[in-house]
């Protein structure tokens, strides 16, 4: 039971390996610094794989596993404390974040290599890997805020990675400032969640929860107003609607980055902690609706975005905030281990396709443009096949894992009563358009004359530690799902068994709202129909770029105006530049600087001083320097005095 | 006996000597010397005032402001001849050094 007392282990691998990095690693060879950044982060794995083991042994009462080391904040009754939890979420969390961080710093010893601030890129994905144990293992909500941030920091630094590039420093900028407005709203929510309660802690918070009534539509309570502001701290986090804009410019990171922070960890932390949160969230249907609405609609709108762009980086970051979506949707209409399902599939094959583009931008020689790419399968097959195994899952071709996971979601999207037809077409759509950007993707990059200049651009398979994580991430990527594969037959789906657990208070609410609507005939059907839907999506991507490849060229000449919003991604950047950073800019300069800061706050310390020298010019010709005109002030001193005190005498003389 | 008002007015008289010799003389030993003049004057009046009242605080008073003259003198005519030593004069007129 080494682990389970001891759950600070695991987060603290990884801080280990950030901390004899960031203070030493700069004099360190480059070989040392690999195995420190992949070998407390390889242990951290290995933990995780021994904590499972014990994990198992627990008895069914004894899960949420807590353990409390320190009392960090106490105040009054207020007590937040380095508190760890573990139950079957977490296990799940952990295994992705350490599994495929893992896999990422093994890719990331052979894409650094010839970068500058080597120890410090692992130093900061350390960090990252601290930080996002930390924010899934806590056990109160102020230490998931800790974690919360401290993935914020990280994601900061590493998207500004190449600092001397001013993209990419205001890029991070751009991350952390949209993210805070979300965090604005968490922030509130854990205030609210103090005052509801009286009590930060989990344990606490989930059963005062589960007590209290439903909150219907018609009376929103407290419980509503709690899952909205967590949910404002998700969206941020999790890039969606309407503060997913930081996600597209995180690219300017580093592809690893990319591939852990901006797809398979910290931006699905929205997720977890809606997850998490579940019976907050099952108690407010206001909220859940809510969930449920942006997810379906970011699933949409980034994906029609991910049509039209051009830059292979910035095709997979939309298709993240349209896939993320889909989790919140999920989320949204009560099926949060069919959310947690596809985070995990999404980590396999979303990771894998980051990588991939990595691998394909380095054989490329830092070239991201897909126009200039084109017929690279013969030359880099390794890249071609894991990418391609990746792009199938992710379509929603049968039997891989992208396939259970997004059927899950839109079947339960269908018959769940949050749910409904509108938002089932709605994710229907989005998986049309998922399956044909990823398969343009292909096509583009992959197929077809090459569109760049063979004689200047020297094409070569990355090295072998590199593919050594494609690899294993595409087994993945086809077998991630298998857990649930039995429900196609009419048997179990061990995914959701497994994690049946920490959502039972919420499904059994769902339960008495839904009755028995499950039905196998329905969800073969659905599944059925999302295949097809799936096939159509390739079939044009086919057609567009291998059978008729001037057809995207005339539909663009066709359809000028939507094509030209599409391809400007609505304009939205446009838009908050003008509404909200202009009108911020213009009251910053002109009125709290030039007015309150130059004006109010520098005029009256200024005209303080400028009273003060004024007085002392006049008061200085006192001081003349010479000792009789002192003597003679001395004496004119004594005589007022004396005067003073003998003036109510004189008129007794008299 | 000697009424105090006789004591007073020479004490007075003794004290206006002193201040007005203060302000007007230049030689900064005879400044030094007139306020040596104004305490005394002052010392005279304490010991006017104990003898009529028949009490000892006065006299007291008068040991503190001799030890404090004492003193005073010796701190003040080391200045002094150092300042002749400096500027060759003791001219009170040319002391000011701190004159802007």
């Amino acid at each position: 039971m080494l682990l389970l007392d001891h759950l600070w282990i695991i987060p603290s691998l990884p801080l280990l390996g950030a901390a004899l990095n960031g203070l030493l690693g700069a004099r360190w060879p480059k070989r040392w610094v690999d195995v420190v950044g992949v070998g407390t982060t390889g242990l951290a794995f290995a933990a995780t794989l021994e904590l499972i083991r014990e994990f198992a042994h627990l008895r069914a009462d004894q899960v949420p596993w807590s353990k409390s080391y320190l009392t960090w904040i106490g105040a009054g009754n207020f007590r937040a404390g380095f508190d760890l939890q573990v139950d079957q979420l977490t296990i799940v969390m952990l295994l992705v974040v350490t599994g495929v961080g893992w896999l990422i710093h093994i890719y990331s010893t052979g894409y650094m290599a010839h970068e500058g601030g080597y120890y410090r890129f692992f130093a900061e994905i350390n960090l990252f890997t601290f930080f996002m144990l930390t924010l899934v293992m806590a056990a109160n909500f102020v230490l998931l805020f800790v974690g919360w941030e401290g993935v914020g920091l990280c994601s900061y630094l590493l998207i500004g990675f190449f600092f001397l590039r001013k993209s990419a420093a205001d890029a991070g900028k751009k991350a952390f400032i949209v993210t805070r407005i979300g965090d604005f709203g968490f922030t509130l929510g854990i205030l609210l969640i103090f005052w509801a309660f009286g009590s930060v802690d989990y344990a606490t918070v989930f059963k005062g929860a589960a007590g209290m009534p439903v909150e219907n539509a018609g009376q929103p309570g407290v419980l509503t107003s709690i899952s909205l502001l967590l949910l404002a701290g998700a969206i941020g986090k999790s890039a969606q609607l309407p503060l997913y804009v930081w996600l597209p410019d995180a690219m300017e990171g580093p592809t690893p980055v990319s591939a852990l922070i901006h797809a398979a960890t910290m931006v699905t932390a929205g997720v977890y902690m809606v997850a998490r949160a579940h019976i907050l969230f099952s108690h407010a249907p206001i909220a859940m609706t809510t969930v449920a609405v942006i997810g379906g609609l970011t699933a949409l709108y980034a994906a029609t975005i991910g049509l039209v762009q051009t830059d292979i980086k910035r095709v997979l970051a939309y298709s993240t905030v349209s896939q993320i979506g889909y989790m919140f949707l999920a989320c949204g209409v009560g099926a949060f281990s069919a959310g947690i399902f596809h985070l995990m599939t999404h980590a396999f094959f979303k990771a894998l396709l980051f990588l991939a583009a990595g691998s394909v931008i380095h054989a490329m020689g830092g070239e991201q443009d897909m126009r200039r790419m084109g017929g690279l399968r013969k030359q880099i097959p390794w890249t071609y096949w894991t990418m391609l195994l990746a792009t199938l899952s992710i379509s929603g071709a049968p039997l891989f894992a992208g396939f259970f996971s997004k059927d899950k979601i839109l079947f339960e999207t269908a018959v769940s009563p949050y749910g409904g037809r509108v938002l089932w077409v709605i994710a229907l759509l989005a998986a049309l358009l998922t399956a044909f950007y990823m398969f343009r993707l292909i096509f583009l990059t992959f197929h077809g004359a090459p569109r760049y200049d063979e004689h200047a651009t020297h094409v070569h398979e990355s090295p072998k530690n590199m593919l050594a994580p494609l690899v294993v991430l595409a087994v993945l990527s086809v077998v991630g799902g298998w857990v649930a594969a039995p429900a196609l037959s009419g048997g179990a789906d061990y995914f959701e068994i497994y994690l049946a657990p920490v959502f039972a208070k919420s499904s059994a609410l769902m339960a008495t709202a839904v009755g028995e609507t499950e039905s196998r005939t329905l969800e073969l059907q659905l599944m059925g129909v999302a295949v097809g839907v799936a096939t159509l999506g390739f079939l044009v991507a086919w057609w567009f770029y291998i059978r008729r490849p001037q057809t995207p060229e005339w539909l663009a000449e066709t359809f000028h105006a939507p094509y030209k919003l599409l391809l400007n991604k609505y304009y939205v950047d446009e838009i908050y530049d003008l509404a909200i950073i202009r009108p911020i800019g213009w009251i910053s300069t002109r009125l709290l600087w030039q007015v309150v800061d130059e004006g109010a706050i520098d005029g009256s310390v200024n005209g303080v001083a400028h009273t003060a020298r004024r007085l002392g010019s006049r008061l200085r010709v006192l001081a003349s320097g010479n000792a009789r005109s002192y003597a003679a002030w001395v004496l004119v001193g004594a005589v007022l005095l004396l005067g003073l005190l003998l003036w109510p005498l004189l008129g007794t003389v008299r | 006996m000697v009424p105090i008002s006789y004591y007073l007015v020479l004490s007075a008289i003794l004290f206006g000597l002193g201040v007005v010799a203060f302000i007007f003389k230049r030689n900064i030993i005879t400044i030094f010397m007139s306020i040596e003049l104004m305490l005394n004057a002052v010392n005279l009046t304490f010991v006017a005032f104990s003898r009529a009242l028949g009490k000892l605080d006065g006299q007291v008073f008068v040991f503190f402001v001799i030890v404090v003259a004492a003193a005073e003198a010796a701190v003040g005519l080391a200045i002094i001849l150092l300042i002749a030593r400096n500027q060759q004069s003791l001219n009170i007129e040319r002391v000011n050094l701190l004159k802007l």
